[in-house]
C-alpha cells in the first residue's frame, strides 16, 4: 500500500551527461528517422530520452531517488502517465545536467475495481548555470491485479 | 501565422518482437525483467513479456519530432492505456489541435495515438512544438 507521508520526500541531487551515443541508440530503438541522430555532432535528445536517468539515479545511489519511499505494491504498480516539459529547445550531446527528485502528491480515486493509488515524482533538470532546462512528471497508480491477455 | 505541415504518413510498427522490447530497454535503463523474462512473465500472471510502455510512448515521440523537429518540443505528456504484446503491430498517427500565440511565442498542439492492430488504443500523447515567433 502506498505511503501517503511520502509527499515531499526529496532526493539527493545527481549528475546527468546527456551522451550522443546514447541518443543515437535511444533514437534507433525508438524508430526515429530523423538523420540529426546520425549527423548531428550535438543532437537534442528524444522527447522521452530523459527517462534514461535511471543510469544515472542508480549510480548515484538510494538517497537519489526518492520513488522508494512511496511503497507501491511491486505486483501491482503501473506507470499511469510520463510527462516531461522543456524550457526551450531540449538538452543536447555534451551537456552536463544536475537532476533532482521529489515525491509531488500521493492520493486515491475510486475506480470501477476498487481504490486506485497515485502518486507523482517530480525531477528537475538544471544546467551548468542552475537554470531550469527540463521537467519529468512520473505518474504511478496502484491498480487492480493482472489479467492476462483473453 | 504559417500552418504546421500536414502530418505525414502513420509510423506502423511491427509484428513486434521480444528484441524489440530488449533493444528499447537497453537504450533507456529500465531492466524490468516483465519485458523481457518469459518465465518472470508468466509467474507474475502474463501470457508472454509485455512490450515497455514507454517503448511505444518512444515511437510516438518519434513520430511527433519526425513531423514538427525535436528541438521545438516544449512539452510531452504521455498517458498509458492498454497492453502490446509480442506480435501486435502498432501504429502511431497525430492530428493537430491547435496552433496559438503565447508569450510572443508561435505554439502547436498535437494530439498522438498509438493503436495495436485491433484498434486498441496503446498510448495516448500530448505535445506542444513551438513554431518560431509569433
Amino acid at each position: 500500500m502506498a505511503n501517503p507521508a511520502a509527499r515531499g520526500a526529496v532526493g539527493e541531487p545527481f549528475t546527468v551527461d546527456i551522451e550522443r551515443g546514447k541518443i543515437r541508440e535511444f533514437a534507433f530503438a525508438t524508430r526515429s528517422a530523423s538523420p540529426a541522430y546520425w549527423d548531428d555532432e550535438r543532437p537534442v535528445v528524444p522527447p522521452t530520452f530523459l527517462t534514461t536517468q535511471m543510469f544515472w539515479e542508480s549510480w548515484a545511489g538510494e538517497a537519489s531517488n526518492p520513488w522508494h519511499v512511496v511503497e507501491l505494491d511491486q505486483q501491482r504498480g503501473m506507470h499511469a502517465e510520463q510527462e516531461y516539459v522543456f524550457y526551450g529547445p531540449p538538452p543536447r550531446a555534451g551537456d552536463r545536467l544536475t537532476a533532482q527528485s521529489r515525491i509531488g502528491d500521493v492520493y486515491s480515486k475510486q475506480g470501477s475495481r476498487g481504490t486506485l493509488t497515485f502518486a507523482v515524482m517530480i525531477t528537475e533538470y538544471r544546467d551548468e548555470s542552475g537554470r531550469l532546462v527540463a521537467e519529468a512528471r512520473l505518474t504511478g497508480v496502484e491498480a487492480a491485479p493482472p489479467a492476462g491477455r483473453s | 501565422m504559417t500552418a504546421p505541415p500536414a502530418p505525414p504518413a502513420p509510423l506502423v510498427v511491427g509484428p513486434l518482437t521480444r528484441t524489440d522490447f530488449v533493444r528499447y530497454q537497453g537504450a533507456s535503463g529500465d531492466f524490468n525483467p516483465l519485458h523481457h523474462d518469459e518465465t518472470f512473465a508468466r509467474a507474475a500472471g502474463y501470457e508472454a513479456p509485455l512490450a515497455v510502455g514507454m517503448f511505444n510512448a518512444g515511437l510516438l515521440a518519434s513520430y511527433a519530432t519526425d513531423w514538427l523537429g525535436a528541438e521545438a518540443v516544449r512539452r510531452f505528456r504521455i498517458r498509458f492505456r492498454n497492453r502490446v504484446w509480442p506480435g501486435d503491430t502498432v501504429t502511431c498517427t497525430g492530428v493537430l489541435v491547435r496552433q496559438y500565440e503565447q508569450d510572443g511565442s508561435l505554439l502547436a498542439d498535437v494530439e498522438l495515438t498509438c493503436i495495436t492492430q485491433e484498434g486498441v488504443v496503446a498510448v495516448q500523447a500530448w505535445a506542444t512544438f513551438e513554431r518560431g515567433q509569433a
